[in-house]
């Protein structure tokens, strides 16, 4: 019968001066901290599922272009991993443009890195003078600056020589797309890789001495 | 029965608060939460957000219903709710002013406190929730303006995700990361629908309930910025200057919804687009990741803050980085720091200018507009005014404020144009007016002739 008495006394109830265990104090440290770390543990795999995808790292494959059919003065905009790929065919008088005005450009020399490949690091910036090949993305915010071949418009200054004029904050680049200075946008326009042909016809996109297909 | 609680209430109700606290928190909150007799119109702002808050949420869930967040569909399924499904124009265009509709409540709401000084202690935290909403506000904006997938939606993000790109070393790798592809895509689409549709409201909510939470712990301001607390008591200890919530002010807000509403109705019905300013007309062309707008902006609740960015060139980093140095030197030689604090925090401001001028612009232009932002935190330790209300601060100071609310008109205004040499200019000129209105708080907020605040509120009875 003594096993369904109810117990009212506090025989098993823990003595308020005992003193207390540190080895108890241990285990809950020693706890907490492992729980800690798979917790922490668990939130890798939500922040790595923000990475881009294996599909869409694939779609980045190269782009060919034959560049005989487009005629001096001629712009064609192919698209490079989602981007917009400018290819520019200059002409004699467009080339000239490009002298001159270094004291006004922000970087003149391409000697920021990160932006120009070597092959590009001249007053062109281009493996071939004529044309000019660069990502349509304007280094600022990541606005497709538009065409400005004219002279002067809205926004542009009086003495402009023709050039690349970004809609979205005003950032002003020449026809090798260097910056100019004190304009929002830090960096020149970005040449992608990019390399001929044996015949010099067709300009593949993606692909130079250093980046294989 | 035993174990039961007693409560005063009596049949159904009563067998709920034997449960659940339901008479309690009715009271607590509405019946007899007290709150002050002299509101002006002001005070409708609060409970409006609430009901733009509702409106949005339940028009939210209708949308959903329909729209679908693929790059191939998204554009399309807006236009099928438009022009396909039974009244969707109507619950798509509410939802769409009322995204505006928010944003001018929760700035004239926050225009209040900023009038009344409804952020001092002990608001600190209402004011802190408070800003954290507005925060999350925008976020859902910004994330709600891509789903439907036109070319505003689509620069619009391009842009501010690029921002992050600004930030040095880790920004490239962060921008891509919250893209989830190298541009702006359909992953992208597809977090942002989730983030908007869930994330955010779920942490949106849960601010509301802390914003009001604390606003009850603490009782409301008044446009007295008087402590009705600290007044006569009534025989059951609620302040006389204090009248309840539930009916006084549930009823007084019901006028201020009639009248939100007429205005609401009229936008949806009459002006759903509001000539470009809540659904800017590039937004009913699709996507194209080839093609910027000949001009982008964001929408007008963004422009001020917009402006600010586009303002800070390599020029005017030159104002910024001065601007340091001289505040160094003020603190140094005039500050009230104590200690090691003196010499401190002059030294951080001197190297914070020499960082200017090493780091890239565009860096600080997202800095800057940051900033503007997160200020506002920090608003109930920049005042040091001896009064909190408007009303007796020196008449000058309510000509700083004149200039600081128009100064925000101009420059959300500017934001709005194609960018010209004049209007950067102007917009330097706002930014420097706008930063320095909150920096230099501190000092000027403590000038000039007080004048004496009363005892209690000053209340006519009509």
């Amino acid at each position: 019968m003594s096993q369904i008495t109810t117990q009212l006394d506090d025989a098993g109830a823990v003595d308020p001066n005992q003193v207390p265990d540190p080895s108890r104090r241990f285990w809950v440290t020693t706890a907490c901290a492992v729980g800690g770390v798979a917790g922490a543990a668990t939130v890798v795999p939500f922040v790595s599922s923000f990475a881009p995808s294996e599909k869409a790292k694939a779609a980045g494959a190269p782009v060919e272009v034959n560049v005989t059919t487009i005629a001096p003065g001629e712009m064609r905009t192919v698209e490079w991993r989602g981007k917009p790929v400018w290819l520019l065919h200059r002409t004699e008088e467009q080339l000239k443009t490009l002298k001159g005005h270094d004291n006004q450009l922000a970087d003149p020399h391409s000697e920021r890195p990160g932006f120009t490949p070597e092959y590009a690091k001249n007053e062109y910036r281009s493996r071939k003078p004529e044309l000019f090949v660069a990502v349509g993305i304007c280094t600022h915010l990541g606005c497709s600056p538009t065409t400005a071949f004219g002279s002067g418009g809205a926004g542009l200054p009086a003495n402009w020589d023709g050039g690349f004029f970004c809609p979205c904050h005003g950032s002003t680049f020449d026809l090798a797309g260097r910056v100019y200075s004190n304009k929002p946008a830090p960096d020149n326009l970005e040449v992608p890789p990019y390399s001929f042909s044996a015949d010099g016809s067709i300009v593949t996109i993606g692909v130079d001495e250093d980046n294989k297909a | 029965m035993a174990g039961e609680k007693t409560v005063e209430t009596t049949g159904l109700l009563g067998w709920i608060d034997r449960r659940f606290p339901l008479t309690t928190l009715f009271k607590e909150h509405m019946s007899e939460y007290y709150a002050p007799k002299n509101f002006n119109f002001w005070y409708f702002f609060g409970s409006l957000a609430l009901l733009v808050l509702v409106i949005q949420i339940v028009t939210g869930i209708f949308l959903v219903m329909n729209y679908k967040p693929d790059a191939k569909l998204a554009f399309d399924s807006v236009e099928y709710i438009m022009r396909e499904v039974p009244w969707g124009w109507l619950i798509r265009y509410m939802h769409s002013t009322g995204a505006s509709m928010f944003f001018v409540v929760v700035y004239l709401h926050m225009l209040r406190g900023l009038f009344y000084g409804s952020y001092r202690k002990p608001r600190e935290l209402v004011w802190i929730f408070g800003v954290a909403i507005f925060l999350c506000l925008m976020a859902e904006a910004f994330m709600g303006y891509l789903l439907p997938w036109g070319q505003m939606s689509y620069w619009g993000a391009q842009v501010i995700v690029n921002l992050f790109a600004a930030i040095p070393f880790i920004g490239p790798d962060l921008a891509i990361w919250i893209r989830g592809d190298y541009v702006v895509s359909d992953a992208t689409l597809n977090r942002f629908f989730a983030f908007h549709v869930i994330a955010v409201p779920l942490v949106l909510i849960g601010l509301v309930v802390a914003h009001i939470i604390a606003l009850h712990e603490v009782g409301s301001n008044n446009p007295d910025g008087v402590e009705i607390k600290a007044g006569p008591k009534d025989a059951k200890g609620h302040p006389v200057d204090g009248i309840p919530f539930h009916p006084y002010y549930s009823v007084h807000d019901i006028m201020g919804v009639a009248g939100f509403l007429i205005i609401f109705a009229a936008i949806v019905f009459f002006a759903p687009e509001m000539g470009g300013y809540f659904l800017e007309f590039n937004n009913f062309i699709p996507a194209d990741s080839m093609k910027t707008p000949p001009h982008i902006a964001p929408v007008w609740y963004f422009t001020p803050f917009y402006s600010m960015l586009r303002a800070t060139t390599s020029d005017f980093t030159w104002i910024l980085s001065a601007g340091a140095v001289i505040a160094a030197a003020a603190l140094f030689l005039k500050g009230n720091l104590k200690g090691v604090m003196r010499v401190a925090v002059p030294v951080i401001l001197i190297v914070v200018a020499v960082l200017f001028k090493v780091i890239d612009a565009k860096f600080w232009g997202v800095v800057v507009m940051g900033g503007a932002v997160v200020i506002l935190f920090f608003l109930p330790w920049l005042d040091h005014s001896p009064v909190k209300s408007i009303r007796y601060r020196p008449t000058w100071h309510k000509y700083l404020y004149a200039v600081f609310i128009v100064n925000f008109l101009i420059l959300g205004y500017l934001g709005t144009q194609a960018p010209s040499d004049v209007f950067n200019i102007m917009s330097q000129i706002g930014t420097v007016i706008y930063l320095a209105f909150f920096l230099v708080m501190p000092v000027w907020s403590r000038l000039g002739t007080f004048k004496p605040v009363p005892e209690r509120i000053t209340f006519h009875p009509h």
